[in-house]
């Protein structure tokens, strides 16, 4: 049976236009997310991840950041055409979104508790003293011991984990279809990291929302989604079942990105790493992105940029050595 | 700026407070401001004559000379050229002096707040137009502009409010600005935007009470200035217009007696002159207590 996809993202472009040039940040990127899934999106810094999750909630600064061309339909409808009075009801509501900094994210004048409320009011037409009742359900949904005095409780009197489910929280207290969760566990230390993963599984399943899980963290994937999506420079370089990704990497740049995970056992010695640096994208390399810091660039590779390969299964990938065809101009 | 100043578990506001009683000039400013508001609002009840009453038959008193006007016998600061209580009027016009402080001051936070943060929120255009007024009022001496608009509506308390608050905006205008550049960029404005909040709303609910600690002693600190603006156009005979009685006017119309009477323009010289010097201790203090850098 088809599932149907809750979110499609066609050949979205975003440019940026500085001092310096334009900046392709995102570069023709597609994929969706089906109802119901968590869809990991991995790449190094810079990559365009967290560009096109703030393309998807239209929150990219404009000037400069430009949308070029592409589609993003979300259940059906494109959120590119969008009003921007539209947009407003659908982020928080539909579309939530936790950032990577739990320490930054919520406002420090205000108790936790009246930051939830508020976007409760806004979306669900509560009074009040219901928002507050929803709020407190969802402290405690998130796993804040004592939610009723935690409500009143400022950011500064907590710790960056539970100030993480705060947003967690925040984030689900409109039951959201989507979640984008940005780097959620970045900043927070590893054990509180599991907690919060765990978290954020066992509540997508009770809510049944669609995750988009962005991270540079593949353990973080490993641990949650179904399927992933790997960016290099602006594109999507492969998209596998994360099965499948972590038994067979497909691209080079993925498989280098697996070996470069610390590990417990094999032989010790010097953690391995991807030579090189990610390409500036105002001056990226001729042919495939990548072919700077591939153990295995052709020359094809250097004169030729590769298409994305549609291996079946849903597996994606873009490299000649596997078969892609060059790009058409 | 706005994270981690307290770790100790008390809210921010109660830190500032404890911050600020540690502070004796400040809390000396504090005391001096809360009596002299106070002296301000029951004025009639403390005044020994009505502040207009005059009695030409006792003009120009040392301190102490008895009186038949006082309700103590007595004229305790001296009489002025038409036997009026000083004392009274000096009682009286500290509802000018501090109205004049306070309400310009409203006023100049409401223009500058409400320019400072469009300035700095939307950038480009609007931000541009607003801060080059802003500019041009700076580019002039404050004194040129308050006269020019007080000859273009003419001497009254309301037109000093008026000129204080067109021309005193600018400043408010550029501190909020700078602050509002800098708070639009942190991650809770951005996740507010991602909650769905309207423009309207993530000012004034997330920007603008971030920026409340650096407005406060701004406010603070304006109150003194406008005082002396107040007494300056005054002075010139552009403010407050006889026979109400205001610090300003007092020292303009006891100019003519200066070498005669001295006293009769001491007085109003030291009231503004406390009044001034204690809100400028407490502003000093309270920007102390609002920024938790200089904590020792």
């Amino acid at each position: 049976m088809e599932e149907k996809s809750l979110l499609e993202v066609k050949d979205l472009t975003v440019k940026f236009f500085t001092d310096d040039g334009v900046v392709t940040a995102v570069d023709r990127v597609s994929f969706d997310i089906k109802r119901g899934e968590t869809l990991g999106m991995v790449g190094e810094s810079g990559c365009g991840k967290s560009v096109t999750s703030l393309a998807i909630m239209r929150l990219l600064p404009s000037p400069p950041a430009r949308i070029t061309s592409g589609k993003i339909l979300f259940e059906g409808e494109d959120l590119l055409q969008k009003s921007e009075a539209e947009m407003r009801r659908i982020r928080g509501n539909r579309i939530s979104m936790i950032f990577q900094e739990p320490m930054t994210s919520l406002n420090p004048v205000f108790t936790v508790g009246r930051q939830i409320s508020e976007a409760i009011m806004l979306h669900q037409k509560l009074s009040g003293k219901e928002a507050v009742e929803r709020a407190v359900e969802m402290l405690r949904l998130v796993g804040i011991p004592n939610p009723e005095k935690r409500y009143h409780e400022y950011p500064h009197q907590m710790s960056g984990g539970m100030r993480q489910r705060v947003m967690i929280a925040m984030a689900l207290s409109c039951n959201p279809k989507l979640l984008i969760a940005d780097e959620p566990t970045t900043a927070l230390d590893v054990t509180i990291q599991a907690q919060i993963l765990d978290l954020m599984n066992r509540l997508k399943d009770r809510v049944g929302m669609s995750v988009l899980l962005i991270t540079h963290d593949l353990g973080v994937v490993a641990e949650t989604a179904r399927r992933v999506v790997v960016m290099y420079a602006g594109q999507v370089v492969e998209e596998a079942s994360c099965e499948d990704l972590f038994e067979n990497p497909l691209h080079p740049y993925t498989a280098g990105l697996l070996k470069s995970i610390p590990r417990l056992e094999g032989e010790k010695g010097r953690l391995n790493v991807i030579e090189g640096s990610v390409p500036n994208p105002l001056n990226l390399p001729p042919g495939c992105r990548f072919n700077p810091r591939c153990p295995e660039a052709a020359d094809i590779c250097r004169k030729k940029s590769p298409a994305l390969l549609e291996m079946g299964n849903g597996r994606r990938v873009r490299c000649f050595s596997r078969g892609s065809p060059p790009e058409e101009v | 700026m706005a994270q981690g100043w307290n770790p100790g578990g008390t809210s921010f506001w109660k830190d500032v407070w404890l911050r600020l009683e540690k502070n004796k000039p400040a809390m000396f400013g504090l005391v001096v401001v809360i009596i002299f508001s106070a002296v301000a609002i029951i004025a009639p009840l403390l005044s020994p004559a009505d502040p207009l009453k005059t009695d030409l038959s006792n003009r120009l008193k040392p301190p102490g000379s008895p009186s038949e006007i006082c309700s103590n016998g007595v004229y305790i600061l001296g009489s002025d050229e038409f036997g009026r209580d000083i004392l009274s009027r000096i009682l009286f016009g500290a509802r000018v002096s501090l109205s004049v402080g306070i309400i310009s001051q409203v006023l100049v936070t409401a223009i500058g707040v409400t320019m400072g943060a469009l300035a700095g929120y939307y950038g480009g255009k609007v931000d541009m137009i607003i801060m080059r007024i802003a500019d041009i009022l700076f580019a002039f001496p404050d004194l040129l502009f308050y006269i020019g608009v007080m000859f273009a509506l003419g001497p009254s308390i309301y037109n000093v409010f008026i000129a204080l608050a067109l021309i005193g905006w600018a400043g408010m205008a550029r501190l909020v600005r700078s602050q509002v550049l800098y708070l639009r960029e942190m991650e809770y404005v951005e996740a507010a935007r991602a909650q769905g909040l309207s423009d309207a709303r993530i000012i004034l609910r997330h920007i603008l009470p971030n920026c409340m600690g650096p407005i406060i002693v701004s406010v603070t600190m304006g109150i003194p200035g406008a005082i002396l603006a107040e007494a300056s156009l005054s002075f010139l005979g552009l403010g407050v217009q006889p026979p109400t009685p205001s610090w300003g006017n007092m020292i303009y119309a006891a100019r003519s007696y200066m070498l005669t009477n001295p006293w009769y323009s001491v007085w109003p010289g030291i009231a503004i002159m406390i009044t001034v010097f204690s809100f400028n201790l407490l502003g000093d203090g309270l920007r102390d207590a609002l920024d938790p850098r200089l904590k020792r």
